[in-house]
């Protein structure tokens, strides 16, 4: 995007709020408009290319290998007995530089390398290369490994008595406020509940791809990543190459769920093969792959206490978290980062602890922490709701703070007590009968409700704009669309700021060689890269008014032109040989200043059949509160997507590692159930109105991932409404319900 | 996959001419390709079926049909005749697999279908299946999806099938075609094996022996259903299945035939239970009475110990909704 012209920066630190936006004044009338995807034609005719698709001249197979061991030493790679197979290029190992395990999420350090000690199974430890992928994929799966075993550890329940406290990530591992154990002993109502939730698997729809070649000593990766930025960099410091002369492009991406957060291993291994064979190499990882290197969501073990008055208002809340990783990986499950923020309670202890397992990387998975944190939580506050005879609403709105109960600080918009109410009277709320009360043919059925948030992050991010003679508007970030809508609700906010209809903005996303984003993830996408938009284009407009020498308050843009002083103006004349501007978003001091997150509250009615204790759910609701809703088709499918989610967490998703070798045993969508097309009933989706002066100058909030957070709950909730069976132990399969079930079974 | 030659066979005799060491038959390939994929399977030689006349449902004079090997499906399950005569059968196929597997997936190729058992797919583990002699990954494993009865301490895998539960229910005959130009007709209770020492041979077909039909009876009295109970409501193997049909005369029953899916590593019937039924009026006790001769030998192997109430309990629903009880 490189031109004539006026070039122009416009940075905004965010260390006060913004009271007004652009977006509020502006005359297109585009914005939270739930126009469709700006990319769908390519997407439904298949000419969005994904990194899979991509070929490149002279171009060979690579086909990972992984180890069947879940500990130990691999002391052989056998080469010569796959090499001369019809088809076979090579074998090419790197036990030093190949990745041991994919990158976490927002780092730009090397992952962990070297291969040649087994720290779980699966770990890849060599790539196969071939003329085509079959012959690839069948030598790789032919290549005989010498491995060395070792005990390794693999079972979490005989493991769970060591444990280390990690350093913090994006909150503190422990968190103490209070006596929480003196308003225990005092308080006249308490709980105190153990809740597991098992290991999941991101399971995008599109496996791991890269395609990698070099070029005069440059690296380029078609990579499925959802941050090229920091992807790139980490890449560069694992190959130990200068950073400019690695670049990642991800134009479309099918799905990440923080799985492509960071570099996986696929990357480095088709890098190197690459450079070693002088040619380009793509590699796509086997479902099983996916499932086996990549990065899992920890199982977690979580105690809820809750110590109240005798109204239900809570003095105390305690949620402790026991979840896994690798032996020298850091990050934790944050279960507890709802908590800090959601109910009042002057006694308050959140802590994490480590199981330390040989078990694939423990990483971020959509809505880190809050996605099963929340199952725990809203599955107790249901259970003290019952225990103190109050509708479980009730004890919500009791406990909700006006302010954080921890920092002190006011919350930036908080609308839960609202969204619960709204979500009470839209899903018939009041029709919800006692436990086990309520029957349909050999069917219970009963309500359950959850509370919903997410926090909401702000990372620096930078975007270019250039507005053309043509009148034609060339946007450009690092950031991704990983399925979400970044390329609608981007030309959405430039077309508001700039008065121009979507097929006058062109948008281009995904090359890490554009103005740096922070990606897509933590739900801070479309806040991080919309803002650092906004304020491209907000400078645009300036020149714009500057050029007309008005003051741009009074000055409208629409379809294209620009009206002043009853004169109007096509925008393109104003801009001569062009106008560029680079925005830039940083987070400040509003950070701290106040408490930000998303709220909202899930809905759900299920069945659970008096037989066989299947659970199937009939109809969910999710109200949310967001700030300002960008797109309202957009946002809701991706609330679609969350309460999707809620629906496999509580009832059908679990990792299962054999405890005998650490192995993913149903590594394939097969048998990992994600939820169907039939498991997924007619879904309900509100926005409620609401801007957030203190976030970001769009006055919206991260939605991604709010769907998700509670959702599950509802239906573990509702489930014990239908039957008055609480099931503890995540997910909800039959076999937990069943002998809790009457025996009579019902009449026909 | 390893390298292998195809053919496309001109007909059934052409088909099992080309048969032998190493060669597999393929149809539909929806488990063969999967397993080929993952080299679970590693045949030499496929030779391809796919096109022979074999597509057709004929109703026989005595009044039963004759299914050619190669009907889909969901041509099978969508079938007026089977609809109307057999809707136990239609029911079971449609409980099967996704709407893109059921156009693919033929009759012959149901019936043999290979196990789900996590370990049989995954050739870093131990699987006597998969390599006679291995060991058993499963016992001792994660063993949710695995047999209570029938199985032996070489394997405790079973069948998936929905559409053979049914066929086993409606005392299906299989009909083949022997590499020596001999046909075969044998009855479904022969056709599958229990694991035994010998997992690997699941059925009582010859090498290179061909299914060309498979023949229904006419149309049974009484009721019919397929029930089938799983963790999620598409796409998921039987935890436990049931395919009845069951007659009710003058108050006592007639006939009752129950076969069952998710049980064992072939379809089960249970002919002494079914015999307990007969001539009795319908009632929870005989039911409940039934559901103990059919789990007496039953055993749970850790994560599937929950199969035995759930077939318990199964069976009993199934056979009031059959009987009105």
């Amino acid at each position: 995007m490189l031109g004539l012209g006026d070039k122009h920066t416009n940075s905004l630190t965010m260390d006060q709020p913004v009271p007004s936006s652009l977006l509020d004044t502006g005359a297109q009338n585009i914005i939270s408009k739930p126009l469709p995807r700006y990319e769908g034609a390519k997407k439904v005719s298949g000419t969005a290319r994904y990194s899979a698709e991509f070929t490149a001249e002279n171009m060979a197979y690579g086909v990972l290998v992984g180890v069947g061991h879940g500990s130990g030493t691999v002391t052989g790679v056998d080469a010569d007995a796959i090499r001369g197979l019809p088809g076979v290029i090579d074998v090419v190992t790197d036990f030093k530089s190949f990745l041991r395990n994919a990158g976490q999420g927002g780092e730009t350090k090397a992952p962990t390398q070297g291969v040649e000690e087994v720290a779980y199974f699966g770990q890849f430890v060599a790539i196969v290369l071939g003329e085509t992928y079959e012959a690839a994929r069948g030598a790789a799966l032919q290549l005989p490994l010498t491995v060395e075993p070792a005990e390794g550890r693999f079972d979490f329940d005989a493991l769970k008595g060591e444990t280390d406290t990690p350093p913090p990530n994006n909150i503190p591992a422990h968190y103490t406020q209070g006596d929480l154990d003196r308003a225990m002993a005092e308080a006249p109502l308490t709980f105190d509940a153990t809740y597991t939730t098992p290991s999941q698997n991101s399971a995008a729809m599109e496996p791991h791809a890269s395609l990698a070649y070099w070029d005069e000593g440059k690296l380029t990766i078609y990579g499925s990543y959802q941050i090229p930025t920091k992807d790139a960099i980490a890449l560069a410091k694992a190959l130990g190459v200068s950073q400019k002369n690695v670049r990642i492009v991800a134009e479309y991406v099918g799905g990440g769920f923080g799985s492509k957060l960071g570099i996986s291993p696929e990357s480095a291994a088709a890098a190197i093969a690459s450079r070693q064979l002088g040619r380009p190499i793509k590699c796509v990882m086997l479902r099983q792959q996916v499932f086996d290197g990549t990065v899992r969501r920890s199982n977690t073990e979580q105690r809820v206490r809750l110590a109240a008055e005798a109204d239900g208002t809570l003095v105390g809340i305690g949620h402790e978290t026991l979840c896994a990783n690798l032996p020298d990986e850091d990050f934790f499950e944050p279960a507890g980062i709802g908590t800090h923020s959601l109910y009042k309670g002057e006694h308050r202890v959140i802590t994490h602890d480590l199981v330390r397992v040989n078990l694939t990387l423990s990483g971020s998975m959509r809505a880190p922490g809050e996605a099963v944190g929340m199952l725990a939580i809203e599955s107790a506050m249901d259970e003290f709701a019952e225990q103190l005879g109050i509708d479980p609403i009730e004890l919500r709105r009791r406990n909700d703070p006006d302010k954080d109960p921890e920092k002190g600080v006011p919350f930036s918009s908080r609308q839960l007590t609202r969204c619960l109410e709204v979500g009470a009277e839209r899903f018939g709320w009041s029709k919800r009968q006692p436990k086990a009360t309520r029957r349909d043919g050999e069917w219970w059925v009963g309500l359950g409700v959850a509370a919903a948030t997410r926090n909401n992050l702000l990372e620096k991010n930078a975007a270019k704009a250039r507005l053309n003679a043509a009148g034609h508007l060339f946007v450009e970030t690092a950031m991704t669309d990983i399925g979400t809508g970044s390329y609608t609700v981007l030309a959405q906010i430039a077309g508001e700021v700039m008065g121009l209809p979507f097929e006058r903005i062109t948008v281009k996303l995904g090359d890490s060689e554009s103005p740096e984003s922070s990606g897509s993830g933590g739900s801070w996408g479309a806040c991080g890269s919309g803002s650092a938009v906004y304020l491209a284009c907000e400078e645009i407009r300036n020149q714009l008014a500057k050029k007309l020498g008005v003051d741009p308050d009074a000055m409208t843009l629409k379809d294209g032109m620009a009206i002043a002083e009853n004169r109007s103006t096509p925008i393109g004349d104003l801009a001569g040989e062009g106008i560029e501007a680079t925005g830039e978003i940083n987070p400040g001091k509003q950070k701290d200043a106040v408490t930000q997150a998303s709220y909202g509250a899930h809905f759900a009615e299920v069945a659970v059949n008096a037989v066989t204790g299947e659970v199937r759910v009939r109809r969910m609701l999710g109200v949310f509160a967001a700030g300002r809703i960008l797109n309202r088709q957009t946002a809701r499918s991706q609330c679609l997507g969350g309460l999707t989610f809620g629906i496999g967490a509580a009832l059908t998703e679990e990792l299962i590692h054999d405890v005998r070798n650490g192995k993913a045993v149903n590594h394939d969508l097969a048998e990992y159930h994600v939820p169907v097309n039939a498991d997924v009933p007619q879904l309900e989706i509100e926005f409620l109105e609401e801007r957030d002066v203190h976030s970001n100058p769009l006055h919206a909030k991260g939605i991604g991932e709010l769907g998700i957070s509670g959702a599950g709950a509802a239906i573990a909730n509702a489930v014990y409404n239908a039957c008055g069976v609480r099931v503890r132990d995540f997910p909800l399969t039959l076999d937990k319900i069943l002998p809790h079930l009457p025996a009579d079974l019902p009449s026909a | 996959m390893k390298t292998f030659t195809y053919t496309k066979a001109q007909s059934p005799e052409a088909a099992v001419a080309e048969a032998g060491e190493g060669v597999r038959f393929i149809a539909g390939g929806t488990n063969l390709l999967d397993l080929m994929k993952l080299q679970v399977m590693t045949p030499d030689k496929l030779v391809d079926i796919s096109r022979l006349d074999l597509g057709r449902i004929e109703q026989r004079e005595d009044g039963g049909l004759t299914i050619g090997a190669l009907v889909p499906n969901s041509d099978l399950a969508a079938d007026r005749r089977v609809i109307d005569g057999y809707p136990v059968l239609s029911r079971a196929l449609l409980a099967g697999a996704s709407g893109q597997l059921r156009n693919k997936a033929s009759t012959g190729g149901n019936l043999l279908q290979r196990t789900r058992c996590y370990y049989f797919y995954d050739t870093a583990t131990a699987c006597n299946k998969r390599e006679p002699g291995s060991g058993c990954a499963a016992i001792g494993g994660f063993n949710r999806i695995h047999a209570i009865l029938g199985a032996s301490d070489k394997c405790i895998a079973t069948h998936p099938s929905d559409m053979a539960v049914a066929m086993r229910a409606l005392d299906a005959t299989v009909v083949t075609l022997k590499g020596d130009g001999d046909r075969r007709r044998i009855s479904i209770h022969d056709f599958y094996r229990l694991p035994g020492d010998t997992p690997e041979i699941e059925n009582v077909l010859e090498p290179g022996e061909l299914i060309t039909h498979v023949e229904l009876p006419g149309p049974p009295q009484g009721e019919q259903l397929y029930r089938k109970v799983r963790d999620r409501a598409s796409y998921a193997f039987a935890l436990v299945s049931v395919a009845g049909v069951v007659k009710v005369e003058d108050g006592k029953i007639a006939s009752a035939a129950l076969a069952f899916g998710g049980l064992a590593h072939l379809p089960w019937r249970d002919f002494e239970m079914e015999a307990m039924l007969v001539g009795q009026a319908p009632s929870t006790a005989l039911f409940e009475a039934a559901a103990d001769k059919l789990l007496a030998g039953a055993r749970g192997h850790g994560s599937n110990d929950f199969k035995i109430p759930l077939a318990r309990r199964t069976l009993i629903a199934c056979l009031r909704d059959l009987t009105g009880v």
